[in-house]
């Protein structure tokens, strides 16, 4: 995996679960503080796009209303509910924050996400068959996963992904490509599908119904408009997601590799399978401070608006321990998956070079 | 015959119509996932129709030791029965600590509910409330709990005991059984260490029908024994209390007697090899404490609590420990208040521990 003695592994994990224990016990009124103006800023959101998408026939309202309700879908699903629902907040014990009641506004069930995710796909990030994020179970998004004919529409797929985020994410649970494969039936899952159903219904129906019924005659433009704020959502999430683990230099795993990993290796793992975005103040909260994706990974229970004080000691780990430290604006880091997305599209070719190996700094000498 | 009246909050027309609103099943659809208390926190903390919350209207400070707060609870707390205890929730530090207090004010009182909080030395809450309490101060109301209650219909003659900060539901009592005309003599017994100490004395003893004594048992007054009750036979006694004064009360008296004792619970944090019980409130089973985290010996004593990493991410395992006190294998930090969530994969047990699985 890396050039790393296990040893120096393991003062890496070391030197990590220090920083992480020196930020929990910094923990207090100053975070509670940061995300209850973040949700009074989402819910104000919510409320006034609500209300002008209520007078969407006039054009400026609608533009208004839309940009207002997708930045309200935005930061509850991103810098609110995904943080919430990793534990960043359980430590104030504020049920309201709590991140097993903690539920979003979007079509996936919270329980079910918290299984995929918070488990799943945090315990085995970027191991190629036990994390389910790699390609969602639609796309080729490495080169160990077989070619098949149906991955030349990858660049469809990833597009109908992207506009359709947030059904992407609440079926993922179902793992359609084990039902696909025979290993599972659509009945081994049925509980999951009641949920699914359960919460999409409500969400639909609020979304494309009762809100629309409440305008009378300007329905259609309310309609119109939440399902705009919800396209937006979803591809913005798409992008911020998809700039977490797929750009190039971004490292995958197999099950062999990870099967005794100490404390320190899976940190190590965790560094190496994620990618940050660099951007302004807004852009990191916007972006859940899953722009900070190295340290999310790290520290996932940790509050995320604390993710970039902590990249400054990250980062000048990375460099003592010879790591990468993978990081990029949004247009390069994109760019780059949207050509993996195209590229992994094609069968592997003989002797054609896989991905472009990333640049790695000269590991400094290290006292064992 | 006295009989208790009904709990119940007298709402102005308007605002139960406009709390049945806001509770309806359409505007749940709209306001959905969060609820409608998400929203109207924002506008007033104490808005919120589904969650009981109170502001603090006024502070006063009785004695050195002690605090009183007087609460006006939003309309989404059901009220209580004199004697009983409210769990009561306030921020600290970003923190929400929950304790448990019996209010002091009278049942019939639905607009104002009264706390008197004694300081102890090293109580995080007590010594906050007492240094900081202010007026506009939110608080967060549990329901109320306890069998330290009257009898509903109320008993022709009555003894009530009361020490140190025991006070509170006695004094409740006293009020609820003024506000309800009751007309009969009531003997009221009070100890405290020193007359320093004496919490509401001016307002009991202004009381026309209530026979109050007050005792300073460090200045001389001594404490209760068999010669104080022997002139009270006859009547239904309630005692609250440390467990000395309970101890007293129940060796001299043999008539009807309802007792409530105070004691913080006592959490006993032990080395690294700790010796104890683990118990499963849910499931009514217990294990003494053996090798491994929580996690694993739950397990082993045949339980499946859910889990995911078992390495502390994933919060999968997280559950909520009533008492006791465990340690984080990961940080060495103790946790040892009551009703708190920990993760079960990264704690190991401090002492005895009991959870809700």
């Amino acid at each position: 995996m890396t050039h790393l003695t296990d040893q120096q592994t393991e003062a890496l994990g070391r030197e990590l679960d220090e920083l992480r224990n020196r930020v929990i016990a910094d923990l207090g009124e100053r975070d509670v503080r940061y995300i209850r103006n973040v949700i009074k800023a989402q819910r104000g959101l919510e409320i006034s796009g609500r209300a002008l998408l209520e007078f969407g026939f006039l054009p400026p309202a609608w533009v208004g209303g839309v940009a207002a309700l997708s930045l309200s879908k935005i930061l509850d699903n991103m810098e609110i509910g995904h943080n919430v629902m990793h534990g960043q907040y359980d430590w104030t014990r504020d049920p309201g924050l709590d991140s097993k009641r903690f539920e979003w506004d979007t079509a996936c069930p919270g329980d079910q996400w918290r299984h995929s995710h918070n488990y799943m796909h945090h315990t085995h990030t970027n191991v190629l068959g036990k994390d389910r994020d790699i390609g969602y179970g639609v796309l080729r998004m490495s080169e160990d996963q077989p070619w098949r004919k149906r991955d030349l529409g990858n660049p469809l797929h990833a597009a109908l992904l992207a506009a359709l985020f947030e059904w992407g994410v609440a079926v993922h649970d179902l793992e359609v490509e084990r039902i696909e494969a025979g290993e599972i039936t659509l009945s081994d899952k049925r509980d999951i599908l009641q949920a699914i159903w359960r919460k999409g219904r409500r969400q639909v129906l609020k979304d494309y119904v009762a809100f629309p019924l409440l305008a009378g005659p300007g329905a259609p433009f309310t309609f119109a408009g939440n399902l705009s704020a919800n396209l937006i959502r979803n591809v913005w999430s798409y992008m911020i997601i998809f700039c977490g683990h797929f750009p190039a230099g971004v490292e995958e795993f197999s099950e062999q590799e990870v099967e005794h990993e100490s404390r320190g290796g899976w940190y190590l793992r965790q560094m190496l399978g994620s990618a940050n975005l660099t951007g302004s103040r807004l852009f990191h909260i916007l972006s859940g401070n899953l722009s900070h994706q190295i340290e999310h990974h790290l520290f996932p229970d940790i509050p995320a608006h604390r993710y970039a004080e902590i990249a400054v000691e990250v980062r000048e780990i990375c460099e003592r321990y010879g790591l990468p430290y993978n990081t990029g604006p949004l247009s390069t880091q994109f760019g780059s998956v949207v050509r993996k997305i195209f590229r992994l599209a094609l069968p592997p070719r003989e002797g054609r070079s896989r991905e472009p190996a990333a640049t790695e700094p000269e590991p400094l000498a290290l006292a064992a | 015959m006295y009989t208790m009246s009904a709990i119940t909050h007298p709402l102005p027309n308007r605002r139960a119509r406009s709390s049945k609103l806001l509770g309806s099943r359409f505007v749940d659809l709209l306001v959905g996932p969060h609820g409608i208390d998400r929203y109207l926190e924002l506008v007033r903390p104490t808005m919120t129709v589904r969650d009981a919350r109170a502001e603090v209207v006024a502070v006063r400070r009785q004695t050195p030791r002690s605090v009183t707060l007087t609460l006006r609870p939003n309309t989404a707390f059901k009220g209580f029965r004199a004697g009983q205890f409210v769990r009561v929730g306030l921020e600290i530090d970003g923190v929400r600590r929950t304790r448990t207090y019996s209010p002091a004010s009278s049942q019939h009182a639905t607009d104002e509910l009264e706390l008197t909080i004694t300081v102890h030395p090293d109580g995080l809450v007590s010594r906050h409330l007492q240094a900081g309490a202010a007026p506009n101060a939110v608080v967060h109301l549990g329901d109320a709990a306890g069998d330290f209650v009257l009898p509903s219909e109320r008993p022709d003659r009555l003894l009530l005991i009361s020490g140190g900060s025991g006070i509170t539901p006695v004094m409740s009592m006293l009020r609820t059984l003024r506000d309800e005309g009751y007309d009969n003599e009531i003997a009221f017994l009070h100890y405290a260490r020193t007359a320093a100490d004496w919490l509401y004395r001016a307002e009991v003893e202004a009381m026309p029908r209530v026979r109050a004594t007050f005792v300073a048992t460090r200045e001389g007054g001594g404490h209760i024994d068999a010669s104080a009750l022997a002139e009270h036979e006859g009547a239904h006694a309630a005692v609250c209390g440390p467990p000395a004064l309970l101890d007293a009360v129940r060796a001299g008296w043999d008539g009807p007697l309802l007792t409530e004792t105070f004691t913080a619970p006592s959490v006993t944090v032990t080395g690294a090899a700790a010796q104890g019980t683990v118990r499963f409130l849910r499931t009514g089973r217990e294990a003494p404490i053996s090798e491994g985290t929580l996690l694993e010996q739950i397990e082993a004593a045949g339980l499946s609590p859910e889990f995911g990493c078992r390495m502390g991410i994933c919060h999968t395992c997280t559950c909520r420990k009533i008492a006791g006190a465990v340690r984080d294998i990961r940080t060495g930090e103790v946790f040892d208040e009551e009703d708190e969530d920990i993760q079960l994969c990264v704690s190991v047990p401090a002492g005895d521990v009991a959870l809700e699985i």
